[in-house]
């Protein structure tokens, strides 16, 4: 695992490091707030044939493109009843949407009291998880954006195969 | 990296990739001093521009090539070799370019002395050239040379020559006037066009001299002042009043030579310097990809949101702002034109490599080779050109290579020694075509046609038919080559797949015209852009796709009572539009958006609406839910994640703000094939073996009937000879066996099984079985159907011995019942009897199915043969082995591992075996097979269920056998 986060390696003590919690399903999960450009409402998603299923389809933000992620598909859960919301995130010029819960505070926390992933930890949680932190009442998964747009491109590949 | 430094490399590079071209040429025109001086021209400034910027290699390397190229002007016959040598020097300086520019300006670390001493070697080792040097006239201006303390470095440019031409320079424009004013129209112009020409060349001296030197030079006399200004050269550069000689020119040859060297831009300012373009340069500005790329995007930008507007006003109906709206889209079409053409460039900028590529192709392979250019001038969008560069290239290798013949080959087939390869382009339409044509061999029809079967891609009986153009697309499949050998160019059976996905790839088709021994032509259809394309807006599975209108033919509407209908083939539909027959697809459905099982109602689309799409020479229909309008979409690319989805080229944003996806229509086609394609592997699974294909695709009769449980069960109808109402009290019984009196003679009878009724009075169904004259009945309950049906048999566990298996027959459970196990138990002993063991014919069955085999060994049997079954080949063989006599074999043709072809061809190599009857059974009835069979060495061929040709055919051979023995 620790190839997939080279972030914990690296961190020196005690820095501090804001994440934008998000909600899927009933499990708190934290965004590095860098990597978020905005977080909105996605509507009126067009779906993309054939694509991975992970990803939900496409839609115009502005003029842009927006490849949407179906957050609950990359981890296996059952889905959403309501709309939900979207966190806008760029990677390589390229927007993507992770379509979450809810959005919830900023929170600051030291990166060195970051946990690494439960070993026993569902697979497809872990692919995506980049450390773990203990709140007052819940643990809070670190999502590394890196890794859930490459967990859509997998499926992808295991898609295309398949074909 | 310094902008001076930048603009040297982007000039330098283009600038090599025209002496690539020129040099090319010049090796095959070696008189054509225009070309010499192109070329050396090109040198020079490469060199003088080295020296400016401080890149002493490169200007090293450089110098000693202008060298040698000074000695082609000086009359040495141009050899391949020099040629070589140039042209490697040319890659060297290109492959120091791109280290330069890696390294950010700096020169990579080494030298070239290798290059250098072997340019210098053979500018060296010349004859001197065969005119008398001519007498230099002292230097005008340049009478009173500068010099440096130090040597010069190689191609490091004289002082005094610099001074001269930044005297040159500055009084350039002024002089062009004054030549403008002073001389005709004409000849401005043609001096201009040519600097070769004696007028021309008269006149340009008189004007470029008429500044530096104030005319005082005689107009044609070569006072060769060249010589002035390169003596201070240090290298061996002796030949420049030579040079003068060669030309027949004035110090004008001086100036055109190196006038560019003091003018870094490098593009030539001004007309005087007479390349083609220079008139045209001065309108020309150099903007970068990315500024034109930031313009289309906004333009693209632009387009959407006119749409949107439209969108609105089309909403509105009328509205106060629709003349302004009707401006603002006009104005921006035109902006998207201008920018669009702004983007367009001559195709011959792909072209340009190709000179190089084929001369040594040629040397290379031993071939004459003229590469002919047409319309190199026809512009299309630079995005669409990079896509087409490398299949242009790899199609012009191929031709090359396999296209053309060796000059002995031409000359063999009365054609000229130098084969062409002719290269155009042309616009048609909104697309351009581009054609690759040689006039060599051609492609051999009868060859891919043999490579088609060979490979299993279809087969023989569909290659017959198929047509020329339809067996040369084959070509275009991965791994298939026709070469017989693989050389280093090419003819390992990549490539051509790739040209045709790079090609499809961007909307375009290709397709392969030939005639065997007179050549073959490729010919490219590719849009001109691939940003803004014309699609139709069609609905499907609720949702919206735009297919590109230059796929689409026409929209057809299947409804009751019009011409148009969709049939249906075993689950396949197809449109019968006029006297075509097109295979549809459902949109929703090949997109996975729309279930499974709604393609499969036969019913749903008596009323239907079909966008027929063409892709290459494929036309097939496409079934949507709605067709909403056509419009000008800005194609968006998908983001990297999805650019592999298949079928869905990109995606655009509609005028009411919806994200849509763009259909690829060669996608779809493919998708439609592959969905045949899976039909066809579901057929083959089901019928498991491919014999077992072959017997369900030839339906056999069975008569179905019950006898005992509810369940029916069947016998092959080839097998019953009558079905009677057998009157149960005409029963009589001999030794304990039922018989009956059947046409004056008496059959044994038998019930079906166990629980078959016995009918008390009345009648009770009863079918004939007849084996060469013994005939038996078998009573069975009821008699339901005779149905025709492709028999798919799985063999029954149920131990029964009467039972043969069971099939699923008109979707019911059925049992085959085996007619020989009857015939067996009514016959059987009493044949024991009648004939002694020995005296029998002794059979070999070979079949490897036990159905097969258990139907016929009875008849065999009953017909006083002593047959011994085998299930393969190699069981056949072995048992042959063992010295057994047998007097005749009867084989399944299609048969696991070894086939019955060579199963006879087996037999057959046996001495012992040389005479013995094989007689060949099998499904097939075709002449080919037939043929093969005999040829293999069958002796006789009988169909499956034909039991009387087969006894015939047993009494005919084996009987003879039996007689000779």
């Amino acid at each position: 695992m620790s190839e997939h986060v080279p972030a914990l390696t690296g961190a020196p003590v005690g820095t501090y490091q804001q994440y934008v919690t998000v909600r899927i399903a009933s499990q708190l999960f934290g965004l590095p707030i860098q990597m978020v450009h905005e977080v909105f409402a996605p509507d009126a998603i067009t779906r993309v044939p054939l694509a991975p299923p992970a990803i939900a389809g496409v839609l115009n933000l502005r003029g842009r493109i927006v490849t949407m992620l179906n957050m609950r598909c990359l981890l296996g859960l059952p889905a959403a009843e309501g709309k939900g919301m979207a966190v806008g995130i760029e990677h390589d010029g390229e927007a993507f949407g992770l379509m979450i819960d809810d959005v919830g505070e900023v929170l600051g926390l030291d990166t060195a009291k970051r946990e690494a992933n439960p070993a026993n930890l569902d697979a497809r949680w872990s692919a995506v998880a980049a450390g773990v932190h203990r709140l007052s009442g819940e643990l809070m998964l670190i999502l590394n954006v890196e890794l859930v747009l490459r967990g859509a491109g997998t499926v992808k590949a295991i898609t295309a195969s398949s074909y | 990296m310094d902008d001076l430094l930048q603009e040297f490399l982007t000039e330098t590079n283009e600038s090599l990739d025209v002496a690539d071209v020129e040099l090319v040429k010049f090796e095959q025109d070696p008189n054509n001093a225009e070309i010499l001086n192109n070329i050396f021209r090109l040198v020079h400034t490469i060199k003088g521009t080295c020296g400016f910027i401080g890149l002493s290699r490169l200007a090293a390397v450089a110098h000693a090539a202008e060298t040698l190229m000074g000695k082609f002007r000086d009359g040495r016959p141009v050899t391949a070799d020099a040629v070589t040598l140039v042209l490697s020097t040319i890659d060297r300086i290109k492959w120091m370019l791109s280290a330069i520019e890696e390294n950010n300006g700096q020169e990579p670390e080494g030298n070239d002395q290798d290059l250098i001493s072997l340019l210098e070697e053979m500018a060296a080792t010349e004859l001197p050239p065969p005119e008398p040097e001519p007498v230099p006239e002292p230097p005008k201006v340049e009478a009173a040379p500068q010099t440096l303390e130090r040597d010069l470095l190689p191609g490091e440019i004289p002082l005094d020559e610099l001074e001269r031409l930044f005297r040159e320079t500055e009084v350039e424009l002024p002089a062009r006037g004054k030549d403008k004013a002073k001389e005709a129209a004409p000849a401005a112009s043609a001096a201009a066009s040519s600097e070769t020409t004696a007028s021309a060349s008269s006149s340009k001296g008189d004007s470029a001299k008429g500044d530096s030197s104030k005319s005082d030079a005689p107009k044609a006399e070569p006072p060769a002042e060249p010589k002035a200004a390169t003596a201070s050269v240090p290298a061996p550069v002796t030949t420049s009043g030579a040079i003068a000689k060669a030309d027949g020119r004035t110090p004008a040859t001086q100036g055109g030579a190196q006038r560019p060297s003091g003018t870094p831009s490098g593009v030539p300012a001004n007309a005087e310097e007479g390349t083609h373009a220079s008139a045209l340069s001065a309108q020309t500005i150099r903007v970068s990809v990315g500024v034109l790329e930031q313009l289309m995007t906004m333009v693209s930008e632009l387009v959407l949101t006119r749409n949107q507007l439209m969108e609105i006003a089309r909403r509105q109906g009328d509205s106060e702002y629709k003349v302004s709206l009707q401006r603002l889209s006009n104005v921006t079409g035109e902006l998207q034109d201008a920018v669009m053409r702004a983007r367009m460039q001559p195709i011959g900028n792909a072209w340009q490599k190709l000179p190089r590529i084929v001369r040594d192709l040629g040397q290379e392979l031993g071939k004459q080779i003229e590469l002919e250019q047409i319309g190199a001038d026809t512009e299309l969008d630079r995005q669409v050109l990079d896509q087409i560069k490398d299949p242009l290239t790899h199609m012009v290798r191929n031709s090359a290579d396999h296209g053309l013949e060796t000059p002995e080959e031409r000359r063999a087939a009365g054609k000229p020694e130098r084969g062409t390869i002719r290269l155009s382009a042309y616009h048609e339409g909104g697309h351009v075509i581009v054609e690759i044509a040689d006039d060599g061999r051609g492609l051999n029809v009868g060859r891919i046609k043999q490579k088609i079967v060979e490979r299993g891609l279809a087969t023989e009986a569909e290659v017959s038919k198929m047509p020329d153009v339809q067996a040369f697309r084959y070509i275009f499949q991965a791994g298939f080559s026709t070469a017989e050998k693989v050389t280093s160019v090419s003819g390992r059976g990549v490539g051509m797949d790739v040209v045709r996905t790079n090609i499809e790839a961007i909307g375009g088709t290709i397709e392969v015209h030939s005639k065997l021994g007179q050549g073959s032509a490729f010919v490219i259809k590719i849009p001109l852009t691939l940003a803004i394309v014309p699609a139709l807006i069609v609905r499907a599975a609720d949702e919206r796709f735009a297919l590109p209108q230059s796929a689409v033919v026409e929209l057809v509407r299947v409804q009751p009572g019009t011409d148009h209908a969709v049939n249906w083939f075993n689950n396949v539909p197809v449109l019968c539009l006029r006297d075509k027959l097109l295979p549809i697809v459902a949109l929703g459905t090949l997109l996975g958006l729309a279930p499974e099982q709604d393609a499969h109602q036969a019913d749903q689309w008596t009323d239907a609406l079909i966008v027929v799409l063409r892709v290459g020479a494929e036309t097939f229909g496409v079934v949507v839910d709605a067709v909403s309008h056509t419009e000008e979409i800005v194609v968006k690319p998908m983001s990297s994640t999805l650019r592999q989805v298949p079928m869905v080229s990109g995606c655009t944003i509609l005028g009411d703000g919806r994200v849509i996806m763009i259909v690829d229509p060669a996608g779809l086609a493919q998708g439609a094939a592959a969905r045949g394609a899976e039909a066809a592997e579901m057929d083959l699974n089901t019928a498991e073996a491919t014999h077992r294909a072959a017997a369900a695709e030839e339906r056999t009769s069975l008569l179905l009937f019950r006898a005992g449980s509810r369940e029916p069960k069947a016998v092959p109808l080839g097998l019953v000879t009558r079905i009677e109402e057998l009157e149960v009290s005409s029963i009589e019984r001999v030794k304990g066996y039922p018989v009956i009196q059947y046409r004056g003679a008496l059959i044994p009878v038998l019930y079906a099984n166990e629980e078959v009724g016995r009918a008390k009075s009345g009648t009770q169904p009863m079918l004939v079985f007849s084996a060469e004259g013994r005939v038996m009945g078998l009573l069975v309950d009821e008699i339901v159907d005779i149905v025709e049906t492709p028999l798919d048999m799985q063999l029954s566990p149920s131990g029964m011995p009467e039972v043969l298996g069971a099939a699923v027959i008109s979707g019911q459970a059925t049992e085959i019942l085996d007619v020989g196990f009857y015939i067996n138990v009514a016959f059987g002993e009493r044949f024991e009897q009648l004939t002694r063991v020995s005296t029998r014919p002794k059979l070999l069955l070979v079949d490897d199915s036990a159905f097969h085999r258990d139907l016929l060994a009875p008849v065999l049997k009953g017909n006083g043969y002593d047959v011994t079954t085998c299930s393969s080949a190699q069981e056949a063989l072995e048992r042959l082995g063992d010295d057994e006599e047998f007097d005749a074999i009867i084989s399944d043709l299609e048969l696991p591992d070894m086939d019955g072809f060579a199963l006879a061809a087996a037999v057959r190599d046996d001495p012992r075996n040389r005479d013995l009857p094989i007689i060949a059974v099998s499904a097939s009835r075709d002449r080919d097979t037939i043929e093969r069979g005999r040829a293999a060495g069958f002796t006789d061929y009988v169909a499956r269920y034909d039991r009387a040709g087969l006894i015939e055919a047993l009494k005919e051979f084996a009987g003879r056998q039996g007689a000779a023995a």
